[in-house]
């Protein structure tokens, strides 16, 4: 082991993404000495993004590759099979394990679909008697989310809705034509339809240009007019020359000192295969929630045979996914589409907050509805479904005609919601197979239950009564019980959460309510894997205000001498 | 990407984000625009040797292509728009492609001859134009094809999808679909008047919804 620094950082943080990255820039904000371990390459939107790169400028005409499976152009390295770095499924488990491996992570290319979790999110277990409650309150947590609105730029409006809370937002971009259909249609059909909530900046911040509505968000932002780690985050932790960046760094394990506490991490340099280590005074894990599951229970020592942080064997626990199912169809009015640039931001500008309340349905929890359709950019695999239109096939003129008619016709529905942890759903290391670096890997368990299973009926029948009442066409039958209604298999959704969590019992959490590990009073988690639950909607804004509030206490603890 | 470093291409951005500049000025725009326009212009006129099709397959891809996306008033052919040569590259890159794909299209291919010569004794670039339209008309209808001939069906449909995707997603392919997007656009402000109204909705009916939620208790 290559160990020659004489003097301890004050935090190591693993992991440069949503979690990483702004733990690195809170801690740096108030004068701690940093280094921050990623296990991909360096990489910045404002330099390296394909943004606005036409299709036909490359061969591949946009389609996607194998580290790149929403697309050549998009921003994120990474995957859900990843070269020399395996992992397993249990016997009848279908779950996909994503990995960003790139300087901040999935913020890369992900929707900046960016919620709050609401008062019941946090308490879900007080008002129906599932999985467990949080330690915290979205009262403890809410200054954090209006300071994340604030430094990273949100927009949206102030709807006054009680578990969908108003933020500090810039001004929404209008819809597109065929979102007031939706929103006309929603209003039909009594569901509630309100502006987006995205981190797209329409209002230019210190730095950061206001958007030009190129609408390619996922490919990266040449101007920083989205969120990303690396240019919102770590930029600026960078410049106040108290962050260490070692890229190409892929942790090993925590390495723990004879009192118990944690000395640092240990991580190959992929550049030159050899194993180095960072001494550290306070280890953060921002690595993902598996990834940090998995370093976890690799860090074995004669303190904790089990794992670090593992006494109880809670790690690995409570894994879970957003749920998923997508329905698209064909609207007859859109057909001899009117040209026009309908591009706007790289996202919807109108979503559907869960609506209806679960004590009269057959599930137990809700779902948000996100938009999709209209004049999309033409790439490869463009109309692929063209012999369900018009002419229903052929070729030549008329084929040609078909495409030209019928382009721009359809809208999308994607439903996802929230899933309620259960036994069955956890990660582990496999006894037998590792990585190319010698590195034990994680053996995936997964069932969903009914409660998934109904809420995914109820978004395929909601989406098809959207589509009808449009006067539109869905192409694809109604998916039956034995097709799980449709329901995308775990990981599918890239919304992975749990695996290391917080709560006041350590019997069934891994850490504490201020993310600060039971067994370890100087090791924190700072990514999703404290998440008790998942909630109807994404999880990257909460990840961000709890990373921000772990670090606030970090410092809090630095500065009294606790730590 | 072609011809077109990509360094160089962000280079135009780097005027963009200077400190207290609040908007995109016009010139800025129009400049980054007419540099977007530009990448992937220029490209070499050397004829495309291909890398998976044989000399005679990639004439019967050449002729197939444009009988599917023929010249018309409005645009050119799947061969003026390269389509064969996206769907050469996407057969044997390793990401795009696997062994079943390779198959299935040489397999196609060679059917298609097959089929040919057992109606009308030439293989299909020796066959007349009539000759090829009474096969293509029997297997490009996936709805009404007879049980014998869908797997030239199901093949042709797959063929079909390559041509159309690789025609409309080349630049040629943008101009004829009239697509305007993929530019600066900073004062994008909604959808025209004439595209509303052509679904039947409004920004003043929308305006007025949300008012009405608003205004609502919940």
């Amino acid at each position: 082991m290559n160990d020659t620094q004489a003097t301890p950082y004050d935090v190591c943080i693993v992991g440069s993404g949503a979690g990483g990255g702004m733990a690195a820039y809170a801690l740096t904000q108030q004068g701690a000495r940093v280094v921050m371990l990623e296990a991909g390459g360096e990489w910045y939107a404002s330099k390296d993004a394909q943004m606005m790169v036409p299709a036909w400028a490359s061969p591949r005409r946009g389609a996607s590759k194998r580290i790149r499976p929403f697309g050549e152009f998009d921003a994120c390295d990474g995957g859900w099979d990843i070269e020399g770095e395996p992992f397993t499924r249990a016997p009848g488990t279908q779950f996909s394990w994503w990995r960003g491996r790139m300087l901040g992570g999935r913020t890369n290319h992900w929707g900046r679909i960016s919620l709050r979790f609401g008062p019941d999110d946090f308490k879900g277990k007080s008002k129906d008697g599932l999985g467990e409650d949080w330690p915290i309150s979205y009262d403890d947590i809410k200054p954090y989310y209006d300071r994340v609105d604030d430094l990273i730029g949100i927009f949206g409006t102030n709807e006054g809705l009680r578990n969908h809370p108003d933020g500090n937002f810039q001004p929404p971009p209008r819809p597109r034509c065929y979102e007031l259909l939706v929103k006309k249609a929603s209003d039909k059909l009594g569901i509630t339809c309100i502006p987006s909530r995205l981190s797209i900046t329409t209002k230019a911040l210190p730095g950061r240009q206001a958007c030009h509505y190129c609408g390619q968000c996922n490919r990266g932002c040449a101007v920083k007019a989205n969120f990303s780690s690396p240019d919102v985050l770590i930029g600026p932790a960078l410049k106040t020359g108290k962050l260490t960046l070692i890229t190409n760094a892929m942790a090993r394990e925590v390495t723990v000192g004879r009192d118990g506490l944690a000395t640092g991490v240990s991580y190959i340099d992929k550049k030159t295969g050899t194993d180095k280590h960072v001494k550290a005074k306070i280890v953060v894990l921002a690595a993902s929630a598996c990834e940090s599951a998995r370093l976890l229970l690799n860090s074995r020592s004669t303190q904790f045979p089990q794992g670090l942080g593992n006494s109880t064997g809670w790690v690995g626990k409570g894994l879970t996914d957003t749920t998923g199912t997508d329905v698209s169809g064909f609207i007859p009015s859109m057909v001899d589409h009117v040209p026009h640039n309908e591009d706007g931001v790289g996202g919807m500008h109108v979503y559907m907050p869960w609506w209806l309340d679960n004590a009269k349905l057959d599930f137990p929890r809700g779902y948000h509805i996100e938009v999709g359709g209209g004049l999309g950019a033409p790439g490869g695999g463009f109309m692929g479904g063209i012999a369900n239109y018009g002419n229903k096939g052929g070729y030549g003129k008329s084929l040609k005609d078909d495409y030209r008619k019928y382009y721009g016709a359809t809208i999308g529905f994607s439903g996802r919601g929230e899933q309620i942890p259960n036994a069955d759903c956890y990660c582990e290391i496999d006894p037998t197979t590792v990585d190319q670096w010698g590195i034990p890997v994680l053996r995936f368990h997964w069932k969903w239950t009914d409660n998934e299973y109904n809420q995914s009926k109820h978004m395929q029948e909601t989406f098809r009564s959207l589509i009808a009442q449009m006067g539109g066409e869905v192409f694809s039958p109604m998916p039956t019980k034995e097709q799980g209604y449709g329901l995308a298999t775990g990981g599918s959704i890239i919304h992975e959460l749990g695996c290391v969590q917080m709560g006041n019992n350590p019997r069934n959490s891994v850490l504490n309510k201020d993310c600060q590990a039971h067994d370890c009073k100087n090791l924190f988690v700072a990514d999703g894997g404290p998440f008790v639950t998942q909630a109807d909607k994404n999880p990257t804004w909460t990840i961000l205000a709890l990373s921000w509030k772990t670090s606030d206490y970090i410092t809090q603890q630095r500065k009294a001498g606790a730590l | 990407m072609s011809n077109v470093n990509r360094r160089d291409a962000l280079k135009v951005f780097g005027v963009a984000p200077l400190a207290g500049m609040l908007d995109w000025s016009a010139p800025t725009v129009d400049r980054a625009t007419r540099f977007v326009a530009a990448l992937g212009e220029g490209e070499t006129a050397a004829p495309y040797a291909p890398k998976f099709f044989k000399p005679h397959e990639w004439r019967t891809v050449r002729v197939l292509a444009d009988m599917i996306i023929p010249k018309d008033e409005r645009s050119g052919s799947a061969t003026d728009a390269k389509a064969p040569e996206f769907m050469d590259f996407m057969l044997v890159d390793a990401d795009a492609s696997s062994e079943a794909s390779r198959v299935s299209m040489r397999g196609g291919l060679a059917w298609l001859d097959e089929e040919m010569r057992s109606r009308f004794g030439t293989d299909f670039l020796a066959s007349t134009d009539a000759n090829r339209r009474a096969v293509l008309d029997d297997i490009a209808y996936p709805a009404r094809v007879k049980p014998e001939l869908r797997r030239g069906s199901a093949w042709f449909s797959r063929f079909r999808s390559s041509v159309g995707s690789a025609f409309f997603s080349s630049q040629m392919g943008w101009q004829d679909l009239r697509y305007m997007g993929n530019v600066f656009n900073p004062n994008w402000n909604g959808c025209p008047r004439a595209a509303t109204d052509k679904l039947g909705v409004s920004y003043e009916e929308f305006d007025a919804s949300m008012a009405k939620f608003r205004a609502a208790p919940k």
